[in-house]
C-alpha cells in the first residue's frame, strides 16, 4: 500500500508539471485557435536564458547574492520571452491571419525549429544548471500510518505548488481582469471581438507573452531538477496527449489531464509495463488520451464540436 | 508562345480524360522521364545518386502517399515515421525469414502490413478529428517506435537492436551500385506515382475530397465516411510502407527505429505542405525541397570558404531551416505546387498581358 501510495504522489507531482507544459498549450490555443507545437521549444529557449543569465549576471554587474541574482535573471528572461512573443506575432502569426489550422500548425514547428537553433547559438549547447534553491533531499511523511511512511521528493512537491498557484493566478487573471475578459473574448470570435475594439495584435502578443512566462516557470522548475539541456525541448511532447485529454480549450482540463496522465503513466510503468519489457511510459500517455477520445471526442473538457453543413 | 492549347481538340472520351490533356505537357513529361531514365544513369556523379537523388525519390513516395492522407482526405497525421517503419520491418521479416523471398514482392507486403497497421491507427479519424486527431496519431509514432526498439523479435533478436540486408537482386538484376538502386526506386516512384494519380482523379479520390472539404455534407449526400476515410488510411499507409521498406532496404540498408522517429513525420509533412496539400507533383516539390536545403545549408560555408564550426552550423541550419519554412508558408501558404499552376497559366498567356 505504501509502495502504492508513493507511486501514485509521484505520478501526482509528474502530473502537475504536465499541466504546466499543457497550460501554455491550452492559452495559446483558447486565445489564437494556433496549436503551439513550439511550447517544448519556449520552455527550453526560457529555460536556457534563465540558467545563462544566472551565469552571466555576476560577472556583468558585480552581485553577490544569489536570490538576487536569481530575480534578476528571472525579470530578464521574462523580458527575453515578451520580445519573443511579440516577435512571434509581428513577423509570423500576424502575417498567418485567416489560415487553416495545418498551417498555423507549421509554421508553429517551424518557429520550433527556429527556437532550438537560435537558442543553442546565443545561449550555447552545454548542459547548464538552474539553481534557485529547491531542496534536493527527499522527505519522509505518513510515517505513523505507515512502517517507514512514503517518500517524496521535497523538490516535486515544491513543484507542485508552484504550479498550483500559478494555475490559481491564471484563472483569476482570466476571469476577473479586464484583459483577461477580452482574451477570452479573442477565443470565442476574432471577429466578433476585434468589431466592439479588442485590439486583436496587443491581445496575440499578451497571450504569447503569458505563454511564454509559463513557458519559463516550466523551466525553471524542469531545468532545476534535470539540467538545461536539449532534451527539455521534447518534453512537450509528453504535454501533448495531457492536451488532448483534458480537452484542447480549457484550463481545469489540462490540470485534471496532466494529473490523469501523470499517474497513469507511473503506475502503468511499474505494474504493466515488466509485463511488456519496459519503457512503455513512451506511449502509454498516448494510448490512454486516445481510449478517452474514443469516447469523449474533444477531451474531456473540451468546448462540444458541433458540425454543421 | 510555345505552351498553350489552341487547336488541340478533344474528339474522344478518352482524350478529355487523359492525365495530361495538354500535349506540351506530355512532351514536357516525356523528356523529363527520358532524362530521369536514361541520362542521369549515365552521366550523374555517385555522390549525386547516393545522397540526393535516392533519398529524394524514397521520400517523394512517401509524401505521396502522406499527401494521399492529408492532402486528398484532409485528415492529419503525425504517425508518417511509423507507418514507414512497419513497412521497412515487416518487409525485412519477409525478407530474412523466408528463403528465397523475391525483393520485391516482400517490400509490396512490407506495404501490406502498413496498410493494416494504417487502418488500424485510422479507426479512431471516425470520431476524433482535426487536431485532436493529429495528436492521437502520435499515439502511432510512440507505439511503433517502442515495439521495434523494444521487442526482439521484429529484429530477428539483433543483439544491437539494427537491422541490415545486403545483396539485394530483383528479377535476377543485382541492385547493389547507386545507379541500379536509383533506377530500382524510380520504377516504384513513376508507378506508384501514376497508381496515386489515377486514384485521385477517380470516383475514389473525389470521395475523399468531398470528405476533406466537409465530411458531414459528404455524409448526407451519400458518401460513406467509415469507407472513405479508412481507403485513404489504407491506400496512404500502403505507399507510405512500401516507402519505408525502400528507406531501409536501398537507402540505409542498415537501419535502427530511429531512423523512422518523430523528426521523419515532421519531415514528411513539412514536404506536403510546402509542396502543396492535395497535389502529387506537389509531393515531388516538397520532397525536393526538404531534401536540398540541409544540403545545400551544409555545403554553404565551404563554398563561401568561411569556416564554421560543426555545432554552430548545425544550429544556423536549424534557424535557417525554421525560417524558411515560416517564410513560405507566409508568401505561398498552398504551397510550391501552386506556384507551379500560376506558372503555367501565365506562361499560356506570355507574351501577351491578356
Amino acid at each position: 500500500m505504501a509502495f502504492f501510495l508513493e507511486a501514485l504522489f509521484g505520478g501526482l507531482m509528474a502530473g502537475m508539471l504536465y499541466s504546466l507544459i499543457a497550460l501554455g498549450f491550452v492559452l495559446i490555443f483558447k486565445a489564437s485557435g494556433v496549436f503551439n507545437f513550439a511550447q517544448g521549444a519556449m520552455v527550453l529557449f526560457a529555460a536556457l536564458a534563465m540558467a545563462r543569465f544566472s551565469q552571466w549576471i555576476p560577472g556583468w554587474t558585480g552581485l553577490e547574492s544569489k536570490w538576487l541574482v536569481n530575480v534578476l535573471a528571472f525579470a530578464l528572461a521574462i523580458l527575453v520571452m515578451i520580445a519573443l512573443a511579440w516577435v512571434v506575432e509581428r513577423f509570423v502569426l500576424g502575417k498567418l491571419v485567416n489560415q487553416e489550422g495545418i498551417t498555423l500548425l507549421m509554421a508553429t514547428l517551424g518557429i520550433a525549429y527556429f527556437l532550438d537553433g537560435f537558442g543553442q547559438t546565443v545561449f550555447g549547447s552545454d548542459i547548464y544548471k538552474i539553481d534557485v534553491g529547491m531542496p534536493k533531499e527527499p522527505t519522509f511523511v505518513l510515517e505513523n500510518l505507515f512502517q517507514g511512511g512514503i517518500l517524496i521528493s521535497k523538490e516535486d512537491l515544491y513543484a507542485a505548488v508552484v504550479a498550483a498557484v500559478l494555475v490559481a493566478l491564471l484563472s483569476l487573471f482570466f476571469q476577473k481582469t479586464s484583459t483577461g475578459r477580452a482574451l477570452r473574448a479573442v477565443a470565442d470570435d476574432h471577429q466578433a471581438a476585434q468589431s466592439i475594439g479588442i485590439p486583436l495584435k496587443r491581445i496575440w502578443v499578451i497571450v504569447w507573452s503569458v505563454a511564454g512566462f509559463v513557458a519559463l516557470v516550466a523551466g525553471v522548475i524542469w531545468g532545476s531538477k534535470v539540467g538545461v539541456q536539449f532534451s527539455l525541448s521534447l518534453i512537450a511532447l509528453k504535454a501533448l496527449p495531457v492536451v488532448i485529454l483534458g480537452g484542447l480549450t480549457s484550463v481545469p482540463g489540462a490540470i485534471i489531464g496532466g494529473l490523469i496522465i501523470g499517474v497513469g503513466e507511473k503506475l502503468s510503468e511499474i505494474y504493466i509495463g515488466p509485463h511488456f519489457g519496459g519503457g512503455i511510459e513512451i506511449w502509454f500517455a498516448y494510448v490512454l488520451a486516445l481510449g478517452f477520445l474514443l469516447v469523449r471526442p474533444q477531451g474531456l473538457f473540451g468546448e462540444k464540436i458541433i458540425d454543421r453543413v | 508562345m510555345l505552351y498553350r492549347e489552341n487547336g488541340q481538340f478533344k474528339v474522344s472520351y478518352r482524350a478529355d480524360q487523359q492525365i495530361f490533356p495538354i500535349l506540351q505537357d506530355r512532351i514536357g513529361i516525356g523528356v523529363l522521364l527520358l532524362l530521369a531514365f536514361v541520362a542521369i544513369p549515365l552521366f550523374g556523379s555517385e555522390y549525386l545518386m547516393r545522397a540526393v537523388l535516392i533519398p529524394f525519390l524514397i521520400l517523394s513516395l512517401a509524401a505521396l502517399g502522406l499527401n494521399v492522407l492529408v492532402g486528398y482526405c484532409g485528415q492529419i497525421s503525425l504517425g508518417t515515421g511509423a507507418f514507414m517503419a512497419v513497412g521497412a520491418y515487416a518487409a525485412y521479416n519477409f525478407h530474412v525469414r523466408i528463403d528465397g523471398m523475391p525483393l520485391v514482392l516482400s517490400l509490396l507486403l512490407g506495404g501490406v502490413f502498413a496498410t493494416i497497421v494504417g487502418v488500424l491507427f485510422g479507426i479512431p479519424s471516425l470520431r476524433i478529428k482535426g487536431l485532436y486527431l493529429a495528436v492521437a496519431t502520435l499515439a502511432a509514432q510512440f507505439f511503433v517506435d517502442w515495439a521495434f526498439l523494444r521487442i526482439k523479435w521484429f529484429t530477428n533478436n539483433s543483439s544491437s537492436g539494427s537491422v541490415g540486408v545486403g545483396g539485394l537482386q530483383a528479377f535476377g538484376l543485382p541492385i547493389e551500385t547507386p545507379v541500379q538502386k536509383y533506377l530500382f526506386c524510380l520504377v516504384f516512384v513513376v508507378i506508384f506515382g501514376i497508381i496515386a494519380k489515377n486514384l485521385v482523379r477517380g470516383h475514389i479520390g473525389r470521395e475523399w475530397m468531398a470528405i476533406r472539404d466537409m465530411d458531414v455534407a459528404a455524409a448526407v449526400i451519400g458518401i460513406r465516411p467509415v469507407y472513405a476515410k479508412l481507403t485513404a488510411f489504407a491506400v496512404s499507409s500502403f505507399i507510405v510502407g512500401v516507402a519505408g521498406a525502400l528507406w531501409g532496404f536501398v537507402h540505409l540498408s542498415s537501419w535502427e527505429a530511429a531512423a523512422f522517429n518523430i523528426d521523419r513525420s515532421f519531415q514528411l509533412l513539412f514536404m506536403v505542405i510546402i509542396g502543396g496539400l492535395g497535389s502529387i507533383m506537389g509531393s515531388f516539390f516538397g520532397a525536393a525541397f526538404i531534401v536540398m536545403v540541409p544540403l545545400v545549408l551544409d555545403n554553404l560555408p565551404a563554398w563561401f570558404g568561411v569556416p564554421i564550426d560543426t555545432a554552430l552550423a548545425s544550429h544556423l541550419t536549424f534557424m535557417i531551416f525554421g525560417s524558411l519554412i515560416v517564410f513560405f508558408l507566409i508568401v505561398e501558404p498552398h504551397g510550391l505546387a501552386r506556384l507551379w499552376s500560376i506558372g503555367k497559366e501565365k506562361l499560356r498567356l506570355w507574351p501577351f498581358p491578356h
